[in-house]
């Protein structure tokens, strides 16, 4: 079972655990500036989004990589390989989404690699907002949230449209 | 580890700055942020000095598990002598800016001297410098952070800065991080002011070591464990914020309303956590929109909030219809309870301007409490007040004086003494609910009277996070004790106020201590730092600390007779609720409190104290 990370932007209160124990997982210390995953305060909105690699099928990043230095694991992870990563940062330009970035200390690019299948972030998130999933299954909670309102709506009066609700992802 | 071992001294004077090893040895006996810069402040500065006096020095201290994944692991203190209190200031604050100190590689900033003009200090890892604040001098918080951010392209900066109040010498300013966390209490960001800076903005990218991340991780697991298991730091904090109190201290009748003149609040329910969490019937929207962590906080009592864009206060306003730190109990009650007024609206608003504009909420609504007070008694008129007519109860008024009061225009500039100054002035200094000139908080000491005694005794003049007995005597943590008896009290306050000086220099926020004891904390201490860290050293250290203050305080003057609390507190009992017919009992407190504190009859900690303390 390939499995991804899911994360609810709704459930984020902004706390960071998941860069501290991303960036003790990979750089043996607490270093957000170092963390592969970031949340992004978007508070005059009312909203806190954690952002990381979501491991695309058709990476570009890969593709773009000159010297094979990224390759795919049996699940699917982008992994890249320090010994050959020449830091051109070409990947960094190529990946659509910015979830490649380059490593001034190190001179190579880092990016998530799902911790080897256990990954820290989602460990560390005390509100469920980063979860490791089935990743056939990601939309489920959503698709429920969904469900049940339409239900509700169907049974009473009103509009059957659903009102956006925190399991979107989207906030409040 | 724990430590970064690094100090940045920066002489504003001569604008040079330099890094210097951070004293060890103090490190160990006082930890690190409250304690430890109280400790470099108490042989650096001279007690007796002007706190608006170049000679005057500031601390940006962080604790030891700032910048690490223990929860609540992100805060700092502002540490110096108060322009409001003339006592020895330290206000402590959450958001982001304190770990990202860390992250730049520096335990402790220091403040000396005075710039020749307005700066501001840029740090960026080791590199430090004294940069040109020409063109946000005289502007908000909010435009001031985001100038630098921009200035310096880098959003990811966190910027702590005083808005205009700090500037124009308000003498209750607040230090705003990250646009609405603030070390908001006694002055911090007048002395800021006065030392001609505007703010302080860093980026850091190193790492924060522990001694043993093994130990570490299961420390920190456990305690987040025991925070998220807990009923107010698991459930109620996070969703009801600490507005969760309103209706619950009103219904106690220990809700200091109209400046004290009565212990509940009509209104009370209007402007609660569960008025803001209710869709309003104007827009069909929530004040509240979301809550917020600070940096590492398991449990996100923050506000966000957004004002009704068709109120009153912002209706032509479109800058203010965005969400913002939104209110929580201590403003709520100070802006609302205090001044009569049940507008929660307005007083959101009137929120965001404090933090705008750089004001501590507390000592300015009860500094407009007590002038409306004064107002009614007629002792201000309206010729006085610039036209305003300043009565119990109006959200107007209120608005006006925020607006003013920041600016120094007007009347505002007497708002800006605070409420001893201008009781003082009008004849009335009675009328002034303060102790050593700062404002009381949230809690009438008639109904929790250990409160009064918190009050009469915390070094930074009157205050709730040094002895937070509330849990006690409200809430039975961690024991319940009976509200209204003195018996008791004087070692319930020690116990606290030594507490929470251990638990207020390891970096963590004090209202862990919902959920957690010392017995929580210093696991987590102990994996992090050198030198092994027990609960019952925790404990001395706090002692020590509360001591070193008291110490301070001493040689800046103040003695036994500062020890006190109005005369409405001790001669007018309180007329409803469970307390009716009760004063604070603080002459029965005082001298148990000194005895168990092995102080003299007259207050002052005796030699043998000190020595068993080794301050």
């Amino acid at each position: 079972m390939l499995k991804a990370l899911v994360i609810d932007a709704g459930k984020c209160t902004g706390c960071k655990q998941c860069e501290m124990a991303c960036s003790l997982e990979n750089e043996g210390e607490f270093n957000v500036a170092k963390s592969r995953i970031r949340v992004f305060d978007f508070h005059t909105e009312a909203r806190f989004v954690p952002y990381t690699c979501t491991q695309c099928a058709e990476a570009w990043c890969q593709q773009a990589c000159p010297v094979n230095a990224i390759t795919t694991d049996s699940m699917g992870v982008k992994i890249v390989h320090e010994n050959l990563c020449v830091g051109c940062k070409v990947c960094t330009i190529a990946c659509p989404f910015g979830t490649v970035n380059y490593n001034a200390s190190t001179g190579k690019v880092i990016k998530c690699d799902l911790c080897g299948g256990n990954p820290a972030c989602s460990e560390a998130c005390p509100t469920g907002a980063i979860t490791y999933q089935d990743v056939e299954q990601g939309g489920f909670d959503k698709m429920k949230v969904w469900a049940a309102q339409s239900a509700n709506a169907a049974s009473s009066e009103g509009p059957n449209v659903p009102k956006a609700s925190s399991a979107s992802g989207t906030g409040h | 580890m724990g430590w970064t071992g690094k100090v940045l001294r920066v002489n504003l004077t001569n604008g040079t700055v330099q890094s210097e090893p951070l004293n060890m040895e103090w490190a160990q006996q006082y930890l690190g942020q409250r304690g430890l810069a109280s400790k470099y402040l108490c042989e650096e500065v001279d007690a007796k000095c002007d706190p608006l006096g170049p000679e005057n020095k500031m601390f940006f201290a962080t604790g030891p598990l700032t910048g690490t994944c223990a929860s609540t692991g992100g805060r700092y203190s502002v540490i110096t002598k108060g322009p409001l209190t003339n006592a020895i200031a330290c206000s402590n604050s959450g958001g982001y800016f304190g770990a990202e100190l860390k992250f730049a590689g520096w335990d402790m900033v220091i403040l000396e001297g005075k710039s020749p003009k307005p700066v501001y200090l840029c740090i960026i890892d080791d590199k430090a410098e004294l940069l040109d604040a020409s063109e946000i001098w005289g502007t908000s918080v909010w435009n001031a952070d985001e100038w630098i951010k921009s200035k310096h392209q880098d959003p990811m900066m966190h910027v702590a800065t005083i808005g205009v109040a700090g500037e124009n010498g308000v003498l209750y300013s607040a230090i705003v991080n990250d646009l609405h966390r603030a070390a908001g209490r006694s002055g911090v960001g007048t002395v800021l002011g006065s030392k001609n800076v505007k703010a302080l903005a860093v980026r850091g990218t190193k790492g924060v070591k522990v001694k043993d991340p093994r130990a570490f991780m299961k420390a920190t697991n456990d305690g987040k464990k025991v925070l998220a298991e807990n009923a107010v730091t698991g459930s109620g904090l996070p969703t009801y914020g600490t507005q969760v109190l309103m209706n619950a201290i009103n219904e106690a009748g220990a809700m200091p309303t109209r400046n004290s003149r009565e212990v509940q609040f009509e209104g009370a329910h209007d402007i609660s956590a569960e008025a803001m969490a209710t869709p309003r019937t104007t827009d069909g929207e929530k004040n509240l929109q979301t809550n917020q962590a600070c940096f590492a906080c398991t449990i996100a009592c923050g506000r966000i909030s957004k004002i009704d864009e068709k109120h009153f206060t912002v209706v032509n306003k479109p800058q203010y219809w965005h969400s913002s730190g939104g209110l929580e109990y201590e403003a709520a009650w100070a802006l609302g309870s205090n001044t009569g007024i049940d507008d929660l609206e307005a007083l959101t608003y009137v929120n965001f301007i404090c933090n705008e504009q750089g004001l501590d909420p507390i000592s300015f609504g009860a500094t407009v409490s007590a002038a409306m007070e004064l107002y009614e008694l007629g002792l201000l008129t309206k010729e006085q007040t610039g036209g305003m007519e300043l009565k119990f109860g109006s959200a107007e008024a209120l608005v006006k004086c925020v607006e003013l009061t920041g600016k120094a225009e007007g009347f505002g500039k007497e708002l800006g003494l605070g409420s001893a100054r201008l009781c003082a002035k009008y004849g009335r200094p009675d009328l002034s609910m303060t102790v050593k000139s700062q404002e009381f908080p949230a809690y009438d000491a008639r109904g929790i009277q250990g409160m009064g005694l918190t009050y009469a005794t915390s070094n930074r003049g009157a205050c709730h996070l040094r002895s937070y007995t509330v849990a006690s005597e409200m809430l039975g943590i961690p024991e319940k004790t009976d509200p209204l008896t003195t018996d008791g009290k004087p070692a319930l306050v020690k116990a606290f106020q030594d507490a929470t000086a251990a638990v207020d220099s390891s970096g963590l926020c004090v209202f862990t201590t919902f959920a957690w004891t010392l017995n929580d904390i210093a696991p987590q201490v102990d994996a992090a730092c050198e030198g092994d860290w027990s609960p019952e050293r925790m404990l001395e250290v706090g002692e020590r600390i509360w001591n070193m203050e008291r110490m301070f305080n001493h040689r800046a003057g103040f003695t036994a007779k500062d020890d006190s609390l109005p005369p409405r507190l001790l001669k007018e009992a309180a007329q409803s609720g469970p307390a009716k017919g009760l004063v604070n009992g603080l002459e029965k407190m005082l001298p148990e409190y000194y005895q168990v504190r092995g102080w003299t009859a007259d207050g002052v900690p005796t030699n043998e104290t000190l020595s068993r303390l080794s301050v």
